[in-house]
C-alpha cells in the first residue's frame, strides 16, 4: 500500500457531492422519470402461496380501451438451470421464474402476469380482467417441515446439490454446504464446559425506503433503454438480457439515485417485464412497486433455524464447535447458506469444528441479499453460545473472545490464512472504551457480540478526465448508496494532489463507462476505489510525459508533487512547475485531451471484523426493550470518509437491532404475509434508538492503495447477538428466538 | 385512488341535504374531516366511487367552547390545535395526550377527534380517553341534533352508530369536577408511529382526603370496540387509588377484555398488558387529581 502518512484529504469529511440535490428534492430516483406517451404498468400477483398455474388468459385485458400490452410467463423464454450471473445474481433460471411465474406460483405475491395501460387505474382494471386458473396446492411454510421426507414438494426437479452423491429422490432441500476441521469428538472430550442451543429467526426485509421502480422504452430497432433504481445497472443489464433472450448490446441501463438497497436491489424484478411490455406496446412503460409489493415479492433474507454446540476449557479456549443451519430460500433457490456456514466461526481460531448448512425451499418470497447475507443468522447463534460459556466460566465476554480471536496467519474456517486483520484490535478497543468501562445502569443488561464479513473485490472500471480548466471528472459505474462518490473524489484528489473540490465523480450508464460489478459485497470503495486510484496514476504518468515533452527532458526526469509536474531533484531544467490546469490549457499542443483509465479484477478484499456492545433495559411488566446505549467498534482498514464509515456502522446497528427486537415476516396458515407494511413490519423509528456510538479501528488492508476494507456489511452482524445477550443479562432468561418482541419476552418472564 | 366527487357544505342543513339526497338516490356519501384514515382507505382497498362531504366548512364542527359547565370540541378541529390549547390541556390532560399520540406532527395538522371516533377502530387512542371524560357525541340528524355517549358510539370493528343521513358534529364533555385527574397510556412496541396493542384511560375524582368519589376506566385494542369498564371504576371508588385498588381495577380490565391474537399481540399478552396500563394510568390520574386539589 501507499505510505499511510501525510494524507491530505483521505480521512477528512467533506460534504457529499450528491447531498444538496438529495436534501432539496431535486435528485431523480427510480420513479421520477416520465416520458411522452408513457404507459403505466401493473403486475398481477398470485393470491396463493403455492399453486399450479393451469391457464392464463390475457385476452379480456388486452381488449380493454387504454390497455396496450399484457404479458405472462409464456412470453418469456424458458432458461436452462445453471446460468449464473455474477456474485449477486444466483441461478438465472430461478431469477427468471421469480420475475414471472411459469407453471407454478411459488409464494403469495409471485408475479403471474403484467399489463401496460394509459393510466394506473386502467392498468388496475385490466389486472382484474386477466383470467388465471390455479390448482391450489398446500403451502409449505416451516423450514423444518419442508425438510421432512414426506413434505409437499415445491419443485419436483429439485435434487439436493452439494452432497457427495446426487440423491435419487427430489426434496425441498436445494443445497447442502459443509465445512469441517480436526477431531470434533476429541475436542468436546477436552472441554470443561459445553453449551448448546437451537435458535430460530424469521424472515426479515431490507426495508429500503424507495420501492423498486423502472421505466423502459424499446425503439423500432429493438434497442431498449431502461432507467431504474439498482445497486448495479451493468448486472441488471446482463440479467435482463439473459431473461429476455436478447443481446447485451441491445440494452442500455441508466441507474437513478437510489433510496437504499442493502443488497435487495442487486437482482432484477421489474426490468425484464417493463422491457417486454414496452416492446409489445411500442411505448415507454413505467413500473413502480407499492410498499406492499416490496414486502410480498422482493427481498427478504432467509428465516433460519441454527443449532450450535460449543465446548471450551476453563481458561476459555474453545476446544470444539459444531453447528447445523437450515435457511429458507423462499420459493426458488438462492439462500445465503454458504456464507452462513463460512462466517459462523470466522472470528475464531478453532482446531476442531463441523458446520453443515441446508438451503430449503418454502412458499415464501425468493430471498435476496441483505447486508452480510447469511452471517447474522448463523453468527447470532455462535455469539449467544459464547455468551453462555462466558457466564459459565465467569469470564468477561471480551476476554473470552480475545482468548480465541483469529489474527494474522490464522487459518480461516473457510480455508485461507488471514492476512493482517483487526479483530483483536477491535476487542482491545472495546475493553478500553468508556462505555464498556462504565457501570451497567441499574436494571439494565449488557450484551457483547462480534461481527464479521468477508468483503469482495471483483471487476471494476474507472476513467478520469481532465477538463480544459484542470478540473477533474471521475467516471465510474457503481450506483452511490452510501457516499461512494465522495469517497472516489477523496481518493482521486489524494492521488492527484489536488483539492477535493476540484474533483467531481459521476456514475456513468452502461454505455458511458466500463463494467463495474454491483455496489454490494462492500466492494465499491475497495475495488472501484482501486480502479479510480489506478486511473489517476495513469493521469499522472500522462501528465509527466507531457511536462517532459514541454520541457524537453526525459519523462523519468519529471516528478508529480502536490498536483504539479516538477523537475526531479538534480534535473537541471530552468522551468516553472506545471499544474493540472497548465497542462490542460496546453493539451492541444501536447497530444490532445488528458484521459486516464483503469480496469481491474480487484483481489485481496480484506475482511472486516467488529465488536459491538450495548446496554438494554427491559420493562418486566410489558416485555418492552429500551436501548440505553449502543457502541459499535469496527475495523475499516482505512476510513476514506470517516463520517460515512460511521454512518454505515450506525445504520447497520439500527437494522440489526430492529431485526433482533421487532422485525419479522408474520404469516397466516395459508402463507399470506400479515404485516406487509411499515406499520406492522416494525423497523425502529428514530426515537427508538439512542445515538449509536462508534469507534473506527484502522488496521490497513495491504491490498488497497490506501488500506481500505469494505465496511458496509459487517455492521449488521453483531447487533442480533448483542441484543440477545443484553436481554439475557437484564432478565436472567435466555431467549433463543428472534425477534425478542414484547409478547415473546413477557411470555418468557411469565414462564420462568 | 378511486373516483370521487367533493362537496363542502357551509351549514349543517346543507350537509344533511347532501346526505339525504345521496341516500335517496342510492349513492354513497362519506364525511371528510382530516381524511387521515379516509384517504388511506381510498388509496387502498376501497376504491369504489363516492361523494366526499367535507365538514370543515361547518361552523359547529369547528367550534371549541370551554364553558364553566361544559366543554365542546367540534368534530373537525385538528388535533394539533387541541394539543396547543393550554386551557384544554390543563382541564383534560389525558385526552390531549391521547390525541398527541396519534400520528406525526404533519398528520396532527389534519387528524381530528371526530374522525378518530367515526373510524371506529378498536385501537383508537382518543376513544377510551373520551369515554373516561364522559364524552357525549353530538350527532347532526334530520330530526335535529341527537346525543349519544361515546362508549355507545362504536358498535363493531369499523362500524359506528350513525344512521344513514347523520354525521358527527362535535363532542361534549362535562367540565371536570374539582380534584379530578385523567390520563391515557397505550402500549406499542415502538416509541411512536404505531398502533396500540392495548390502551387504557382513567379518570378519578378525589375528595379532600384523597379518597376516590368518582372514577371511569376505558380500554382500547382489547375488544371489538373500546370499552367502558364499570367494574374497574368501582374498584377505585371509595379507595385512595392505592396499589391494591389499582391492581383490582387492572384485574377488572383483564376480565373485561376479549382480545384477539393478531400481528400486534396475543390474547394473553393483551389481557396482561391492559391491566399494567390500567395500574400505571390510574396512578397518573390520581397524582394529577391530587395535584389539582
Amino acid at each position: 500500500m501507499a505510505e499511510a502518512v501525510d494524507l491530505r484529504v483521505v480521512g477528512t469529511t467533506p460534504v457529499r457531492p450528491d447531498g444538496v440535490d438529495k436534501v432539496t428534492g431535486r435528485a431523480q430516483f427510480g420513479a421520477d422519470l416520465n416520458m411522452p406517451n408513457m404507459l403505466h404498468g401493473r403486475i398481477l400477483r398470485s393470491p396463493h402461496a403455492h399453486a399450479r398455474i393451469k391457464r392464463v388468459d390475457l385476452s379480456k385485458a388486452l381488449a380493454m380501451q387504454g390497455v396496450y400490452a399484457a404479458v405472462s410467463g409464456a412470453d418469456f423464454p424458458m432458461l436452462a438451470s445453471g446460468e449464473v450471473s455474477g456474485e449477486a445474481g444466483g441461478d438465472l433460471a430461478d431469477i427468471a421464474r421469480n420475475v414471472m411465474a411459469r407453471d407454478k406460483a411459488l409464494y403469495h405475491g409471485h408475479a403471474v402476469a403484467a399489463v401496460a395501460a394509459t393510466s394506473l387505474e386502467v392498468a388496475e382494471q385490466a389486472l382484474d380482467a386477466i383470467e388465471v386458473d390455479y390448482e391450489v396446492l398446500p403451502p409449505v411454510l416451516d423450514v423444518l417441515e419442508a425438510m421432512a421426507a414426506d413434505a409437499t414438494l415445491l419443485d419436483e426437479q429439485c435434487f439436493t446439490k452439494g452432497l457427495s452423491e446426487t440423491p435419487d429422490k427430489p426434496s425441498n432441500i436445494a443445497a447442502m454446504v459443509k465445512l469441517a476441521r480436526g477431531d470434533l469428538e476429541a475436542g468436546f472430550a477436552a472441554a470443561d464446559v459445553v453449551v448448546e442451543g437451537e435458535y430460530r429467526i424469521p424472515m426479515a426485509h431490507q426495508g429500503y425506503i424507495e420501492p423498486h421502480a423502472c421505466t423502459a422504452t424499446v425503439n423500432e430497432e429493438g434497442k431498449a433503454t431502461v432507467w431504474c433504481c439498482t445497486q448495479g445497472h451493468f448486472d441488471f443489464r446482463t440479467m435482463t438480457a439473459h431473461i429476455l433472450g436478447c443481446k447485451i448490446a441491445d440494452l442500455k441501463f441508466i441507474a437513478s439515485e437510489i433510496g437504499g438497497g442493502f443488497g435487495g436491489k442487486t437482482v432484477v424484478y421489474l426490468e425484464p417485464v417493463a422491457v417486454m411490455l414496452s416492446k409489445k406496446a411500442g411505448r415507454p412503460v413505467k413500473l413502480v412497486m407499492t410498499r406492499e409489493e416490496v414486502f410480498r415479492a422482493t427481498g427478504p433474507t432467509s428465516g433460519s433455524v441454527v443449532r450450535v454446540k460449543v465446548g471450551a476449557r476453563k481458561d476459555g479456549r474453545i476446544t470444539a464447535a459444531k453447528a447445523w443451519l437450515a435457511y429458507e430460500a423462499g420459493g426458488l433457490a438462492g439462500a445465503p447458506v454458504g456464507p452462513g456456514v463460512m462466517s459462523i466461526f470466522a472470528p475464531y481460531d478453532l482446531d476442531n469444528f463441523l458446520v453443515e448448512g441446508y438451503e430449503v425451499l418454502v412458499n415464501k418470497p425468493k430471498v435476496a441479499a441483505y447486508r452480510a447475507p447469511g452471517a447474522p443468522q448463523s453468527m447470532h447463534a455462535m455469539e449467544v453460545a459464547l455468551d453462555d460459556i462466558a457466564r459459565q466460566l465467569d469470564m468477561d465476554p471480551l476476554d473470552l473472545r480475545l482468548r480465541n480471536a483469529a489474527d494474522e496467519g490464522t487459518q480461516a474456517p473457510y480455508g485461507p490464512k488471514f492476512p493482517p486483520i483487526g479483530f483483536k484490535a477491535c476487542i482491545e478497543a472495546a475493553k478500553k472504551h468508556p462505555n464498556y468501562l462504565a457501570q451497567v445502569p441499574e436494571g439494565a443488561g449488557r450484551g457483547v457480540a462480534a461481527g464479521f464479513w468477508f468483503n469482495i473485490g471483483m471487476q471494476s472500471s474507472a476513467e478520469v478526465r481532465i477538463n480544459e480548466d484542470g478540473s477533474v471528472v471521475v467516471m465510474e459505474g457503481n450506483p452511490d448508496i452510501g457516499g461512494s462518490r465522495a469517497s472516489m473524489c477523496l481518493m482521486a484528489a489524494e492521488t492527484l494532489g489536488v483539492p477535493y473540490e476540484q474533483v467531481k465523480t459521476y456514475v456513468g450508464d452502461t454505455e458511458s463507462t466500463g463494467y463495474c460489478m454491483v455496489t454490494g459485497g462492500s466492494r465499491t470503495t475497495f475495488a472501484t476505489g482501486m480502479a479510480v486510484v489506478r486511473a489517476c496514476e495513469d493521469i499522472i504518468a500522462e501528465c509527466k510525459a507531457r511536462a517532459a515533452a514541454t520541457w524537453g527532458v526525459d519523462k523519468d526526469q519529471v516528478e508529480w508533487q502536490d498536483g504539479t509536474a516538477v523537475p526531479a531533484p538534480g534535473v537541471n531544467a530552468d522551468v516553472n512547475p506545471l499544474s493540472l490546469a497548465d497542462l490542460a490549457a496546453s493539451a492541444s499542443a501536447t497530444g490532445g485531451p488528458i484521459l486516464g483509465k483503469a480496469s481491474l479484477n480487484a483481489q485481496g478484499a480484506g475482511a472486516s471484523f467488529s465488536i459491538n456492545f450495548a446496554d438494554l433495559k427491559v420493562d418486566k411488566e410489558t416485555g418492552a426493550v429500551e436501548v440505553l446505549s449502543y457502541t459499535a467498534i469496527q475495523d475499516a482498514g482505512k476510513a476514506i470518509h470517516p463520517a460515512y464509515v460511521e454512518g454505515q456502522m450506525q445504520g447497520g446497528a439500527a437494522q440489526g437491532i430492529g431485526w433482533a427486537l421487532n422485525e419479522e415476516y408474520i404469516y397466516d396458515q395459508d402463507g399470506v404475509m400479515e404485516n406487509a407494511g411499515f406499520l406492522d413490519y416494525r423497523m425502529p423509528v428514530a426515537s427508538d434508538l439512542p445515538m449509536i456510538d462508534t469507534e473506527i479501528v484502522e488496521v490497513p488492508n495491504p491490498s488497497h492503495p490506501y488500506g481500505v476494507r469494505g465496511v458496509g456489511e459487517t455492521p449488521i452482524v453483531a447487533p442480533l447477538g448483542v441484543a440477545a445477550n443484553a436481554v439475557r443479562d437484564a432478565i436472567g432468561i435466555r431467549i433463543n428466538d428472534l425477534p425478542m418482541s414484547p409478547p415473546r419476552i413477557l411470555a418468557a418472564l411469565d414462564a420462568a | 385512488m378511486g373516483e370521487f366527487a367533493y362537496v363542502a357544505p357551509t351549514s349543517v342543513a346543507d350537509a344533511l341535504d347532501v346526505l339525504r339526497e345521496h341516500a335517496n338516490n342510492g349513492r354513497r356519501a362519506q364525511m371528510l374531516a382530516g381524511g387521515t384514515d379516509l384517504l388511506v382507505q381510498m388509496r387502498g382497498l376501497d376504491k369504489a366511487p363516492r361523494t366526499i362531504v367535507d365538514v370543515k366548512k361547518i361552523e359547529e364542527a369547528n367550534r371549541l367552547d370551554i364553558g364553566s359547565d361544559e366543554i365542546y370540541i367540534g368534530a373537525a378541529i385538528p388535533s394539533a390545535a387541541l394539543n396547543e390549547n393550554a386551557a384544554l390541556k390543563a382541564l383534560l390532560p389525558g385526552l390531549i395526550e391521547a390525541a398527541d399520540l396519534i400520528g406525526s406532527t404533519q398528520i396532527q395538522g389534519r387528524a381530528t377527534l371526530g374522525g378518530n371516533l367515526c373510524n371506529a377502530s378498536p385501537a383508537a387512542d382518543t376513544t377510551p380517553a373520551m369515554i373516561v371524560n364522559r364524552g357525549v357525541c353530538v350527532i347532526a340528524s334530520g330530526g335535529g341534533n341527537r346525543e349519544l355517549p361515546v362508549e355507545a358510539f362504536c358498535t363493531g370493528v369499523g362500524v359506528n352508530a350513525l344512521a344513514d343521513g347523520e354525521f358527527l358534529l362535535g363532542l361534549k364533555f362535562p367540565h371536570p369536577a374539582a380534584r379530578t385527574g385523567d390520563a391515557y397510556l397505550r402500549f406499542i412496541p415502538r416509541t411512536e408511529m404505531d398502533i396500540a396493542v392495548a390502551g387504557c384511560g382513567v379518570s378519578v375524582t378525589l375528595d379532600a382526603d384523597g379518597r376516590c368519589v368518582d372514577a371511569a376506566v376505558g380500554i382500547g385494542a382489547v375488544a371489538p370496540t373500546p370499552l367502558k369498564v364499570e367494574a374497574a371504576a368501582e374498584a377505585l371508588i371509595g379507595t385512595k387509588v392505592d396499589d391494591d385498588a389499582l391492581a383490582a381495577a387492572g384485574a377488572a380490565c383483564t376480565a373485561a377484555a376479549s382480545p384477539i391474537t393478531d400481528k400486534r399481540g396475543t390474547v394473553e399478552y393483551r389481557r396482561k398488558v391492559v391491566a399494567v396500563l390500567c395500574r400505571r394510568t390510574g396512578a397518573i390520574a390520581r397524582d394529577r387529581a391530587l395535584g389539582a386539589s
